[in-house]
């Protein structure tokens, strides 16, 4: 199945039963395998009127105690920006999906990695973060879009799968395991449900009193430095004997673990270090490498966003380089290998 | 002794912030009497839009959603599709629901989604301290139309009722005042209709309610109820646009 349909089915059997929005490519597939898929098991599916309503939505569906998610693609997201700055800040619980294509502005279709600065740093307005999860397999798709259901409940924070138009529409065998313990646990308390008593719920994220503001902020902060400690995923490939270590994630990921088998073949030593986590990044990870590491490169779908926080990482005890493909060009392996080579060469 | 006069269980004790011969406070208490008397407190929700009322839940002892500036129809959606068993009305204002938040409202009314919208329309923006706003009158001066609103620059006012009316999902329409006594009454009638309407989940239901707001049309508080009846009530025709079919 299309990469998108896996993280549409994981949705269903992580128990969300309401998905909101509206139509983009190059992540259609989510909505319309949804539109049959949620009425199968008692879910709603409500193509809204536009992504700024479908935000919320969720908003609305995930204060009601639901689980709730959104798709869309980087024009949309960014006309969600409002919402998931609202949805953060009321700390409702959602999984949104983005599959990037090419911008700025209306930019193109094709497979992108533009909104990393979007995704992991704020995007709306006010301090806040997304859980930000890139998988690069349709099968990763599927677990990850489980997991950050149930991230979402434990720290009540909109969490993001990040893709891009590759990641989406990819056929790939996925195979979907039962969870180990069902979804849907966490008691909602705080959930509309209506009055009873004098037991009222508040869903709000209005505070004028500067003093009540600043409190919410460092509460938000707070949980957030839990999500920093408990959350860190990487995957580190090749990387025991590497001096040279390629940093990617999603779709260029997968491109250069290709691009590593071809160079190990030519005996060059060479891993990869690949972000699953996005925010929290796995700064430890790539810190720790850096003591062995002589050269980091850094290949993105970008102008250069993942690697301002590879050097943050780094703190100048490796060289770190840059290799990119934009505006919905895809690097290939041979470019990659490439650039490895002129760095092994001392070229770069 | 016998209470003839208290308030409604549906409201809180607390004082509103509302200013002096403001409508919001009459109809706060409306929508909170036809609460009560229908029965369903412990199972309404309120949506509070951005504007004066944006605090409503401080005054409604219900389960209460804040939303953002014009998204209140979106939210309410999103909570009746999780519990239509719920009764869920979205409060706001004009330039909530009829400038930053039209599409929300058009396109709850077009699903005939099962909410009820109490629309108050004071041609004004209130909170923000008296700027222009959609159904701001013809040379109704306003801080940004000092001279008037004039048409070849600053448009039309909307007129919400008539618009939504002819969408088939809107079930109940209906627009009044509550610049009188008898108008308060009429009013109360129509907040009624329209949360039956959702009760039988018949469809969309909204109530546009004419309403002064003397601080920032500059007026006593009854020279702004006459300029209701008088300036919006001409513009805005009271009565009701589209009833559900009684069966």
């Amino acid at each position: 199945m299309a990469g998108n349909e896996a993280i549409a089915e994981a949705a269903v059997q992580a128990g969300c039963r309401y998905y909101f929005g509206y139509p983009i490519t190059p992540q259609n597939e989510i909505g319309e395998y949804l539109s049959w898929r949620l009425p199968e098991v008692g879910g709603t599916y409500l193509q809204a009127e536009s992504e700024v309503a479908a935000i919320y939505m969720v908003f609305g569906a995930a204060g009601a105690g639901a689980r709730a998610m959104t798709s869309s693609s980087s024009p949309g997201i960014s006309l969600m920006q409002e919402g998931i700055s609202y949805i953060a800040a009321a700390e409702l619980p959602c999984v949104l999906v983005n599959m990037m294509r090419g911008g700025p502005g209306l930019g193109g279709i094709h497979p992108s990695q533009s909104d990393y600065f979007q995704a992991t740093k704020g995007g709306g307005h006010g301090d806040y973060h997304l859980l930000v999860l890139a998988p690069s397999t349709g099968q990763e798709a599927a677990n990850l879009t489980m997991l950050a259901f149930d991230l979402a409940d434990k720290y009540l924070n909109p969490v993001m799968i990040l893709g891009d138009g590759n990641i989406g529409q990819m056929m790939e065998p996925v195979e979907f395991r039962p969870p180990e313990k069902p979804f849907g646990g966490s008691k909602k308390d705080w959930a509309i449900t209506g009055a009873i008593g004098d037991k009222r719920k508040l869903i709000k994220t209005l505070y004028l009193d500067p003093v009540i503001l600043e409190k919410r902020n460092l509460e938000i902060g707070r949980k957030l430095r839990e999500v920093v400690k408990n959350e860190v995923r990487f995957e580190s490939y090749m990387t025991d004997d590497a001096y040279i270590v390629i940093a990617a994630y999603g779709t260029v990921a997968r491109i250069a673990k290709t691009a590593i088998k071809v160079l190990r073949g030519r005996g060059l030593k060479v891993g990869l270090l690949r972000p699953i986590s996005l925010y929290p990044f796995p700064y430890p990870a790539f810190a720790q490498m850096a003591e062995r590491v002589t050269d980091f490169l850094v290949v993105e779908m970008s102008m250069g966003q993942m690697i301002e926080d590879v050097k943050l990482s780094v703190c100048n005890k490796s060289r770190v380089h840059f290799y990119s493909r934009v505006g919905g060009m895809v690097p290939s392996y041979d470019e990659i290998i490439a650039e490895v080579e002129k760095i092994a060469k001392g070229g770069v | 002794m016998e209470t003839v006069f208290g308030r409604p269980r549906t409201l809180t004790s607390a004082s509103t912030h509302y200013c002096p011969g403001c409508g919001h406070g009459i109809i706060h208490r409306l929508v909170a009497e036809v609460i009560d008397e229908l029965g369903i407190r412990e199972k309404t929700v309120a949506v509070a839009p951005v504007g004066c009322a944006v605090l409503l839940y401080n005054y409604f002892d219900l389960d209460a959603y804040e939303a953002a500036h014009g998204r209140a129809p979106a939210i309410a959606t999103g909570c009746k599709r999780v519990h239509p068993e719920l009764v869920v009305f979205t409060y706001q204002g004009d330039g909530d629901l009829a400038a930053i938040g039209t599409a929300e409202i058009v396109h709850a009314a077009a699903r005939g989604e099962r909410i009820t919208t109490i629309f108050v329309n004071n041609a004004i923006y209130g909170m923000t301290g008296g700027q222009m706003a959609p159904t701001t009158l013809i040379g109704q001066k306003t801080t940004t139309t000092t001279n008037g609103r004039m048409p070849e620059k600053a448009g039309y006012p909307i007129r919400v009722c008539e618009m939504l009316a002819t969408l088939e999902g809107a079930a109940y329409i209906s627009r009044v005042s509550v610049s009188n006594s008898k108008n308060i009454i009429q009013a109360k009638k129509a907040i009624k209709k329209a949360f039956e309407t959702q009760i039988k989940t018949l469809g969309f239901s909204l109530v546009e309610v004419l309403s002064q707001c003397p601080t920032n049309w500059h007026m006593t508080p009854v020279e702004s109820t006459k300029w209701v009846d008088e300036k919006m009530a001409a513009y805005f025709p009271l009565g009701e646009f589209k009833g559900p079919k009684e069966t």
